[in-house]
């Protein structure tokens, strides 16, 4: 079988999740030698437009990343969305919170116009996307388990349960006791859950749950007196777009 | 050549982020040159207006994915100045050494990754792992040491979680301190060859004076903390950058651009080591030496060497600070400081890996910022770019396309441009007339 012809693309967002599959040091190599790169801007010179596999990093936010993501969606036969700003939008999103126009004149004033800035979307508003590699910054092993599950021809397995399930089995004191707020009970695991690790609260990075009204931690947030509903609400740092959706869905009920 | 010029490179590849660089040449002379960066901007500054004070480092971290520890800092040293927050003496120690490994990380991927396949002839550094591959294994091990360290204090190698306003929320353990000393110490042979395979490379004769601007401390090579300070002979109180630093929007990039004494001045590694070589440990002075870096040094393709000198400076520095923490004892009680919310407006300056890095935030007496405003080193060096350009494209005009292609990607690369900061990629087209 021949390798895999492999893209890493960037749209807005820091740049991370290629940083990311960089940091995968001991692996780095072996990864490289099981596919084949031909486009990777922010690691290498050559870049070629045949591809079957398309990872790509950061949302779309300007008209002309909305030309790039669609002419990828043209080309691959498989993309696979790396880290919050692909997925949900992410911390980008947070612009569309303080509206489009208003951030443009605090930022750029009276040269606003200069500037092409369009309303935040994950890409999966402009292309199909077949796996999500969740996070801020996304797990770099699920990457590497997705790009592998693809080439041995299985289907990655990405966790539907919440990050307490994780944090239980690390053995952490729950930082509610702590007075932290936490977004585990509805935050969807895959990252070893690793903020409470920290003694963080987790900020759901990696998106909620599937149907967080069945899926969620219920109980432990009633020991807090909390509900699913409360800590929606706290949902906003890197699922603002996501979060209007989830808005969205609920009216439509 | 011919007197008239027609390259283009997009997109100018190994480099963190999205530009252009366009050059017009007309019987030998440049008749246009803007370096710009049509990438999309974030509005971070938008972002912040209304979050608490313990969200913008977390907000502001993703800036950039590979500098991430220098925004959180940065952000950090704003609120506390803001909030009349005291940290720690340890939790200083503590912040120090995680930020000597970020830029430790981004400097080996910088002058091993994305900068030496130029003066290996190779496209990145895939063919080097065939060609080379004692050097990429060792970049791999020191980049992976570095991460390793960021990991076990900010608990995350990208985006750290533990850094916080007031302090760490999870300090390292003893045993994690001692392990880290042992990572360090191993890194010296592997530091060693990397000093044997640099002297070879053959670095472009290029010199440039210009305002070299960095962050400078008494007794540290300043990186965590200090006052601003000029080759032009300034220093200022970094509460007092608007003093000096000046920032304006131009119609080609999105990122702003910056001014001083000068109409453009450079940030980064070769300006720390210009204005504080002195302050870098013996073992790291011997190395710039036998680089032949020597201040005050004019050749930005010299940035690669300052970057190499600083990681040895940083493994030095931190085995040093890692023997007081473990001296003094870590105390749980000085994790974290106390923090109360109140009006007020902090400037937080560190250096990020790339330059100069300032964050300045005012907050309500509600602990919401109201206010904020962030100039980052990439956008402080685009002015400078520009110049460089000037200066080197009309000395190479009689060297093939290919070779004046060449030197101007690695020019910018020489940069470290991380275009993700200032917004974001980089292309170089050179236009015909």
């Amino acid at each position: 079988m021949s390798k895999p012809k492999v893209g890493v693309f960037g749209f807005t967002g820091c740049g991370g999740c290629q940083l990311e599959i960089l940091n995968l040091e001991d692996q780095l190599l072996d990864l490289l030698n099981a596919v084949e790169i031909v486009h990777f801007t922010e690691a290498v010179t050559e870049h070629s437009d045949t591809y079957e596999i398309a990872l790509v990093e950061g949302s779309v936010t300007t008209k002309h990343g909305v030309e790039r993501i669609k002419k990828i969606g043209d080309i691959a036969k498989i993309i696979i969305a790396i880290g919050a700003c692909a997925v949900s939008g992410g911390l980008n999103c947070l612009k569309n919170l303080y509206g489009l126009e208003k951030a443009k004149d605090l930022v750029y004033g009276d040269k606003k116009d200069w500037i092409d800035s369009i309303e935040v979307k994950p890409i999966d508003e402009y292309v199909k996307v077949d796996y999500y590699a969740r996070g801020c910054p996304p797990n770099r092993f699920e990457i590497v388990d997705i790009v592998r599950s693809l080439i041995v021809g299985r289907k990655p397995e990405i966790p539907n349960y919440p990050v307490c399930i994780e944090c239980k089995r690390n053995g952490n004191t729950c930082v509610f006791e702590l007075g932290i707020t936490c977004l585990g009970p509805i935050s969807r695991a895959g990252c070893n859950s690793r903020c409470p690790n920290s003694v963080s609260g987790c900020e759901a990075c990696r998106g909620v749950i599937d149907d967080p009204n069945v899926n969620a931690q219920k109980d432990l947030l009633a020991e807090y007196g909390l509900t699913v509903e409360d800590i929606l609400q706290e949902f906003n740092l890197y699922n603002a777009c996501k979060g209007k959706t989830i808005e969205k869905n609920k009216n439509n009920q | 050549m011919a007197n008239n010029l027609n390259i283009e490179i997009a997109p100018l590849s190994r480099v963190e982020g999205h530009g252009d660089l366009i050059i017009n040449v007309k019987d030998k002379k440049i008749e246009k040159l803007i370096f710009r960066i049509p990438e999309s901007p974030r509005f971070f500054e938008a972002m912040l207006v209304g979050r608490k004070y313990d969200e913008p480092s977390h907000i502001t971290s993703r800036i950039c994915g590979i500098c991430s520890v220098a925004h959180t800092c940065a952000s950090i040293k704003a609120t506390e100045k803001a909030l009349d927050v005291k940290p720690s003496k340890q939790t200083i120690k503590l912040r120090k050494l995680i930020y000597h490994h970020e830029n430790v990380q981004s400097n080996v991927l910088h002058v091993y990754f994305l900068a030496a396949p130029d003066f290996f002839g190779v496209g990145s550094v895939i063919p080097l792992a065939e060609t080379h591959r004692e050097i990429v294994n060792i970049a791999l091990r020191t980049k992976k040491m570095a991460n390793d360290m960021v990991r076990i204090i900010g608990g995350r190698a990208v985006h750290p979680i533990r850094t916080v306003v007031g302090g760490f929320t999870k300090l390292p353990t003893e045993e994690e301190m001692i392990k880290m000393k042992e990572m360090l110490k191993l890194c010296y042979t592997d530091l060693e060859k990397s000093l044997e395979v640099l002297k070879t490379l053959d670095i472009p004769d290029f010199k440039r004076e210009t305002e070299y601007i960095s962050i400078s401390d008494p007794v540290d090579y300043a990186l965590y903390d200090g006052k601003i300070k000029s080759t032009d002979g300034w220093e200022i109180d970094d509460q007092n950058y608007l003093d000096k630093i000046n920032e304006k929007v131009v119609q080609h990039s999105t990122a702003k651009h910056c001014w001083a004494s000068r109409d453009a001045f450079m940030v980064g590694a070769l300006a720390r080591f210009n204005n504080n070589h002195d302050k870098l440990t013996d073992n790291a002075k011997k190395y710039a030496e036998e680089l032949g870096l020597k201040a005050p040094c004019y050749n930005t393709f010299m940035n690669n060497i300052a970057q190499f000198v600083e990681i040895v400076h940083s493994v030095d520095d931190s085995i040093k600070l890692i023997d007081e923490i473990l001296e003094e004892g870590l105390d749980e009680d000085k994790a974290m400081a106390e923090i109360k919310s109140k009006a007020g407006r902090g400037v937080g300056v560190v250096e990020a890996p790339r330059g100069l890095l300032i964050h300045d935030y005012t907050y309500n007496d509600k602990g919401r910022v109201e206010k904020a405003n962030l100039i980052i080193p990439t956008g402080m060096n685009y002015a400078n770019i520009e110049k460089d350009m000037h200066a080197l494209v009309p000395s190479i005009i009689d060297k093939s396309e290919d070779e004046i292609r060449l030197a101007c990607e690695m020019l910018i690369r020489a940069y470290d441009p991380c275009v993700s900061c200032s917004t974001h990629f980089l292309k170089v087209k050179l236009i015909n007339r």
